[in-house]
C-alpha cells in the first residue's frame, strides 16, 4: 500500500502542483520543511497571477473603463473566497493587509488607539510570534495608559487557561490576543473556550492564525472571534498580502489608521470624512494581483479541502512523533495534545545553526533560531531551536529522511 | 562516512581545527580588572559572545571571553582571544577587517602568521548565511574598544 495516499489524499500527485519541489538543492533534492516560514506556490497560484497581469490589469476602485472594472472585480472576487474561507459574515469584513505584522499593526493603532481606555490592558501569551507582540509593548509605551498582560504557557506547551482566566478576572483586559496555533510549539489553541472567557470578561479577542487557517478549517462565527489574522504566503499564496477579519460592527466603530486615497468619503483641504469598512482600512493601491493570487491560494487548498490536507496533516504529526522521538538526543519542545505540524527541537551536543547548515547540504531546509518567538524560548530556557514545519506537500519519507539525517548531524558534530 | 561532493565543504567548513577551538576552554572565562568589554548578540539564532580585553601602554595584553552559541562564533572568538594578545587596538581591528573580508571573498590571506590562522574562518564564504556568526566575536571586540557596550552582526 502507498502509504502517501490517506483516503484520497494523493501527495505524490499533489506535489507536482508545485515546481519548485522538483528542483535540487546540490545535487540533492529539496526536501522543504519550512512552510512555517513560507510555503511554496502552487502552478495554479502562479498562472492566476500571470494571467492577471495579462489579461485583466489596471488600478481598481478607480477607472471608469473596461479593464479598471474587471480588475475591481477580481479584487472583490478575492474578498468574497476570503470571507468563505474564514467563514465571517460579509465580504466588508474583510480587510486586506500587506501581511500578517502590518493586520497586527493596524488593529493595534485603530482598534488599541482609538478604543481601549486607560487603565485597560491587552493580554497576550508567552507563546506569541512576534509581530503579536512587539505592537502591543509599543501600544502600551505610548503613554496612553494601557498595559499588556501575559498568560502563562504550561509545560507542555499549552496555553494556561486557569492564567487566563485569572489574568482576565478584574474586568481590565479589553483585548485578548492569541495565537489560534504556535508558530514553535506546534499547539492549537481552543479557540471557542478563549473567546468565550474572553467574552465572559468584557475583552475583545483576536487570534494570530498565521499557522492555523493553513493547517486546519477556521469558522471565525463558530469560534465567535472578534478579529482573526492570517497572510498569504503561509498558505500557498503570494508575498504581500495578508488578512485582517473583523465584526462589521467593530470594524465600522474603529478609526482609519493609514491616510490616503481610496480609504475617504470627502476631502476637503482642511477635512476628508472616511469611509466605510474595509476601504477605510486601505489606504492606497492595493496588492491587486496579490489578490487575485491569494484567491487562487483559497481555491487550490479548498479544491483539495481543508478537511483532507488536516488529515493528511495528522497522520503526518503522528508519523513524526514516533520518528523524531526516535531520534538519540532530540528533545522536542512542547508535548501539546492538540498540534499541527510544526516540530521545534534541541539535539544535544549540536547548535541549531549548525544543525541547519549540516542537514541543508542533503537538501534539507528547516529554520534554526528563535523562529520570531524569543520570550518562549526564554520560557523554555533555551536560546534557540532547530523547526522542521510541514506543509500539504510533506511526505512521511522526508520526515524519515530527516530523521536519518538528525542521526548522522550528532554523529558529526560528536 | 562517505565524502560525497557536497559533504566536502561540511568537513572544510567543520575542520577539526575550527571545532577544537570552538571546545577549546583557552581564554574562555571572565577577565578581572578588564580596560574594555562589549557584548555581540545574533538575536535571530541566539549567539552570543562577551569579549573582554585588559590594555596597557597602547596595548592588549590580555583577553578572554565568555559566549555560547553555534561552533564558528564560538571558534572565531577563541580565535580572537588568542592573536589579539600583544596587538594595538587598530592592529586588532585590522584583524577584524581581515576575518570580514576572509568570510566575504572566501580568499585566505596568509601574508602574516596570524592571519594565516584566521584564514581558517574564509571558508564560510561558501556558506553565506554564516558570516555573521564568524564576524560575531570582532564585532565585539570593535564595540568594546570604542566604549560601546552591546552591537551584533546581523
Amino acid at each position: 500500500m502507498d502509504t502517501n495516499v490517506t483516503s484520497g489524499f494523493d501527495v505524490t500527485r499533489l506535489r507536482q502542483d508545485f515546481p519548485i519541489l522538483a528542483t535540487q538543492v546540490r545535487g540533492k533534492p529539496l526536501v522543504f520543511l519550512d512552510s512555517g516560514a513560507s510555503a511554496q506556490k502552487p502552478r495554479a497560484v502562479m498562472e492566476a497571477m500571470t494571467r492577471s497581469m495579462e489579461t485583466a490589469y489596471a488600478n481598481v476602485h478607480r477607472g471608469a473603463y473596461h479593464l479598471s472594472e474587471v480588475a475591481t472585480e477580481a479584487h472583490e472576487a478575492a474578498r468574497v473566497a476570503v470571507q468563505l474561507f474564514l467563514g465571517a459574515a460579509e465580504p466588508e469584513e474583510i480587510i486586506f493587509t500587506p501581511n500578517a505584522t502590518g493586520a497586527f499593526n493596524l488593529v493595534a493603532h485603530s482598534f488599541g488607539r482609538g478604543m481601549l481606555k486607560p487603565g485597560q490592558c491587552v493580554l497576550v501569551s508567552e507563546m506569541e510570534h512576534h509581530a503579536n507582540l512587539v505592537p502591543w509593548q509599543m501600544l502600551r509605551d505610548a503613554g496612553l495608559g494601557i498595559g499588556l498582560r501575559f498568560v502563562r504557557v504550561t509545560e507542555q506547551g499549552e496555553l494556561d487557561l486557569e492564567d487566563l482566566a485569572a489574568k482576565l478576572a478584574d474586568g481590565k483586559v479589553g483585548l485578548v490576543s492569541v495565537t489560534h496555533m504556535s508558530n514553535v510549539l506546534g499547539t492549537v489553541t481552543p479557540a471557542a473556550q478563549i473567546a468565550r472567557l474572553a467574552h465572559e470578561a468584557g475583552a475583545r479577542v483576536l487570534f494570530d492564525g498565521s499557522q492555523a487557517a493553513v493547517h486546519r478549517s477556521v469558522d471565525v462565527r463558530a469560534i465567535d472571534a472578534d478579529f482573526y489574522i492570517f497572510t498569504g504566503h503561509k498558505l500557498y499564496g503570494p508575498t504581500g498580502i495578508g488578512v485582517l477579519y473583523g465584526k462589521r460592527a467593530l470594524l465600522d466603530a474603529m478609526p482609519p489608521f493609514f491616510g490616503g486615497g481610496d480609504m475617504i468619503e470627502t476631502v476637503t483641504l482642511e477635512h476628508s470624512t472616511f469611509a466605510a469598512a474595509p476601504a477605510r482600512f486601505e489606504a492606497g493601491t492595493p496588492a491587486i494581483i496579490e489578490a487575485v493570487g491569494l484567491h487562487a491560494a483559497i481555491d487550490y487548498v479548498t479544491g483539495i479541502g481543508m478537511e483532507a490536507i488536516e488529515g493528511h496533516e495528522r497522520a503526518l504529526v503522528d508519523h513524526a512523533m514516533r520518528v523524531l522521538t526516535q531520534v538519540e538526543g532530540l528533545s522536542l519542545l512542547g508535548a501539546a495534545q492538540d498540534r499541527g505540524g510544526v516540530f521545534s527541537f534541541s539535539l544535544e551536543g549540536v547548535h541549531p545553526h549548525d544543525l541547519s547548515t549540516y542537514l541543508d547540504r542533503s537538501g534539507i531546509c528547516v529554520r534554526a533560531g528563535r523562529h520570531c518567538a524569543e520570550p518562549l524560548h526564554a520560557r523554555f530556557g533555551l536560546d534557540g531551536s532547530t523547526r522542521a514545519s510541514f506543509g500539504l506537500y510533506t511526505t512521511r519519507e522526508e520526515i524519515d529522511f530527516l530523521a536519518t539525517k538528525l542521526t548522522d548531524a550528532r554523529r558529526f558534530f560528536a | 562516512m562517505s565524502a560525497a561532493a557536497p559533504f566536502d565543504e561540511l568537513y572544510d567548513l567543520y575542520s577539526k581545527v575550527l571545532r577544537d577551538l570552538a571546545r577549546s576552554p583557552k581564554h574562555r572565562g571572565s577577565l578581572e580588572h578588564a580596560s574594555a568589554s562589549a557584548r555581540g548578540d545574533n538575536p535571530m539564532c541566539g549567539d552570543r559572545v562577551d569579549i573582554a580585553v585588559k590594555l596597557d601602554g597602547g596595548q592588549i595584553t590580555d583577553a578572554m571571553f565568555t559566549g555560547r552559541g553555534c561552533e564558528i562564533s564560538q571558534a572565531s572568538a577563541a580565535l580572537l582571544t588568542e592573536l589579539v594578545r600583544g596587538k594595538s587596538p587598530d592592529e586588532a581591528r585590522a584583524m577584524g577587517a581581515a576575518v570580514a573580508r576572509m568570510a566575504k571573498s572566501g580568499l585566505r590571506d596568509e601574508t602574516t602568521e596570524d592571519l594565516t590562522r584566521l584564514s581558517i574562518l574564509s571558508v564560510v564564504h561558501k556558506f553565506p548565511s554564516r558570516a555573521k556568526c564568524a564576524n560575531l566575536a570582532w564585532h565585539a571586540l570593535d564595540a568594546a574598544l570604542s566604549g560601546v557596550k552591546e552591537t551584533s552582526s546581523e
